[in-house]
């Protein structure tokens, strides 16, 4: 044993000091629940913010996967003078001749005709819905249901039979569709046979009136020009079907036709809940940051009060970093324990709404992950000033205070 | 010279001579600042050989409890070599002193310092808890020295559930757990009723017997004249350094 010479080393093992950190935890268990409580609704703000939008997200892709997202819309656009342009009546026939297109249908909107409950009701009163001529393969082409009673065959589209979109049906106060229920329209009675479910892909139909093709032709005057074609193709030549309607639908006017993809619609519609969603992801942050000044406030007393086991550790051998290794882990403890917590209390109200909602539940593993990332953050930048003043101590100074 | 050969011939297990001494202080000095500064230490000089039973006793503010921080290294004199287990303490880092207690010296508080809520057991065990031992091994030491100390039937009890004296023997075994080359005992009965405090007192002589090195600090004169050398110290200065014949 010689003056130069040194002892060995002081030594803390990683597992003895989760198990010391955790022992401070454990020590004032109501302090430490409490001080994981704040970071745990910052947690569960933030979880909950991503999940439900995730759930949102999810549940719009699933109805486009339902409904395709392989149809195109062909509508009339303006004259170059600024009139309203029209498709030719063959145009339907012309746009099913495109090889890669599997379906084809349209309708014609009726001018001069509206449609009203009974004949006694003021003509200005039309309640915002239009009378289109459907043909009969219309359902089939944009994947719409019928609430109830039937659609426009062949056969009823020679007669004065309507089928009516959700919104109408509602507006008009018809919602029997057994043969007794009749609209006034256009100076005729017309026979309601069916009503439809809401159309997604086509929310127009919802406040429109739908007569057979025939019918409207021969009461009504309709011309036959297609005011909306829907057509849907295989999935990959969405792009190259898309380039030649123009010209297929009005060969002599094809800067008048504009096309569309109503799938496009719903899924930015999707999108612009994001910035929604960013707001409210913020202010989970605000509330994780809150709870870790929470976390720092706790640790720093525990470094106030516990000043004589710092002296006794350091007595029994601990270094500084050992000490500031104890108080740094029991702040990522106590941030981390927040954090399970507001991760599971984030996950079941995103359950629980996507339950009532009808979604999907969705919760991106990332969202756990970054949760998880978050606690530890701020678990360790909250605990860092407290530990550095814990291992800063003298230790005759933490013996000399009891 | 005379004390020398008295104390080699007073305990037997240590051979003073052909040994290093566990403490050797000369002219330490040790002043807080102030106005006017306090002269903690002035001029400490002390030599303590393996195997002692030392008592340091002065009145409060007498620099024992500075004195006993020195030894314990847990702080540094301005002046003066302190030596320690033969290591010379004023070159060592931080981190070196910190191993120096881990491994060598073993403190016993008037307060004990045990952690509430924690078995006898792990309490004692914590007294190896930064040598890097495995739980298991300490638990298995920390067993066989609370058998020594004699409360082999209390290693699952909490602090709560032993009485003063008890509390105290638990502490000294985890002072005693590492077999330090020095345990340093500040006040150890100045929290126990007087039997407990003998109790206790009696435990430190058995373990001197066996050849452990203790420096008892007290301001109690009669806890004093029970041990075999008294060192005396008054205002930073030691006094008298006296050796009354073994019980």
């Amino acid at each position: 044993m010689t003056a130069t010479s040194t002892p060995p080393a002081s030594r803390l093992r990683g597992r003895d000091t989760v198990r010391v950190a955790f022992s401070g935890l454990r020590a004032r268990p109501l302090r430490a629940v409490l001080s994981a409580l704040g970071i745990a609704v910052g947690i569960a703000a933030m979880v909950a913010v991503v999940g439900i939008s995730a759930s949102s997200r999810e549940q719009v892709n699933d109805q486009l996967r339902q409904l395709g997202t392989n149809l195109l819309t062909i509508t009339p656009g303006q004259q170059l003078t600024g009139g309203e342009a029209k498709l030719p009546p063959d145009s339907v026939d012309m746009v099913a001749r495109v090889g890669p297109v599997t379906a084809v249908s349209a309708i014609g909107t009726v001018d001069d005709a509206s449609v009203f409950r009974n004949q006694h009701i003021p003509e200005e009163q039309t309640n915002g819905l239009s009378v289109n001529a459907a043909r009969p393969d219309l359902l089939d082409t944009i994947s719409g249901t019928v609430a109830s009673g039937r659609w426009l065959d062949d056969a009823l589209a020679q007669f004065p039979t309507v089928v009516l979109g959700a919104d109408a049906a509602e507006r008009l106060g018809i919602n029997r569709t057994d043969g007794s229920g009749q609209v006034w329209l256009g100076g005729e009675w017309f026979t309601v046979v069916g009503i439809l479910d809401p159309v997604p892909l086509a929310p127009e139909l919802d406040s429109s009136v739908l007569i057979g093709w025939p019918v409207a032709a021969d009461l009504l005057g309709f011309d036959g020009s297609p005011t909306t074609i829907y057509e849907r193709s295989d999935e990959d030549a969405v792009d190259d079907v898309r380039a030649v309607l123009p010209a297929t639908a009005n060969p002599d006017h094809p800067e008048e036709v504009s096309v569309s993809r109503p799938s496009d619609a719903l899924a930015a519609q999707a999108a612009a809940d994001e910035t929604l969603t960013t707001l409210l992801l913020a202010l989970g942050g605000v509330a994780l940051l809150v709870g870790g000044i929470g976390v720092a406030n706790t640790m720093v007393i525990a470094v106030l009060e516990r000043r004589s086991e710092i002296g006794l550790r350091r007595a029994l051998g601990a270094t500084r970093a050992h000490v500031r290794r104890q108080f740094l882990g029991e702040s990522v403890l106590l941030a981390g324990l927040g954090g399970i917590g507001g991760a599971a209390l984030g996950g079941v109200v995103t359950a629980a709404f996507a339950q009532t909602r009808d979604w999907p539940f969705a919760l991106p593993v990332w969202v756990l992950a970054g949760a998880a990332a978050a606690t530890v953050l701020v678990g360790a930048i909250a605990g860092a000033y407290p530990a550095a003043r814990a291992a800063r101590m003298p230790p005759t100074a933490a013996l000399a205070t009891v | 010279m005379s004390t020398r050969i008295q104390a080699a011939a007073t305990a037997p297990v240590a051979v003073a001579d052909t040994r290093d001494p566990v403490v050797l202080l000369r002219d330490v000095r040790r002043i807080y600042p102030g106005h006017p500064p306090v002269r903690a230490l002035d001029g400490v000089d002390l030599q303590i050989d393996p195997g002692e039973l030392v008592g340091i006793v002065g009145p409060s503010g007498s620099g024992k409890t500075t004195l006993l921080n020195v030894l314990g290294t847990l702080d540094r004199a301005d002046a003066g070599v302190v030596r320690v287990d033969g290591y010379d303490v004023e070159e060592l880092s931080d981190r070196q002193l910190s191993a120096m207690r881990a491994h060598r010296i073993g403190f016993v508080f008037q307060q004990f310092f045990l952690s509430p809520g924690v078995t006898a057991l792990d309490n004692v065990a914590d007294g190896l808890l930064y040598t890097g031992l495995a739980q298991r091994n300490r638990r298995a030491r920390a067993r066989r020295t609370l058998t020594r100390v004699g409360l082999a039937d209390r290693t699952h009890h909490k602090p709560h559930q032993l009485s003063g004296g008890q509390r105290q023997r638990v502490a000294v075994a985890r002072a005693l757990v590492g077999q330090p080359a020095l345990l340093l005992a500040d006040e150890p009965t100045g929290a126990l009723d007087s039997a407990s405090g003998a109790a206790v007192l009696e435990l430190l002589h058995e373990l001197r017997d066996t050849g452990t090195t203790i420096v008892v600090i007290t301001h109690d004169h009669g806890v004093a004249a029970e041990l075999p050398r008294q060192v005396h110290i008054l205002d930073g200065r030691i006094e008298s350094d006296e050796r009354t014949a073994e019980r």
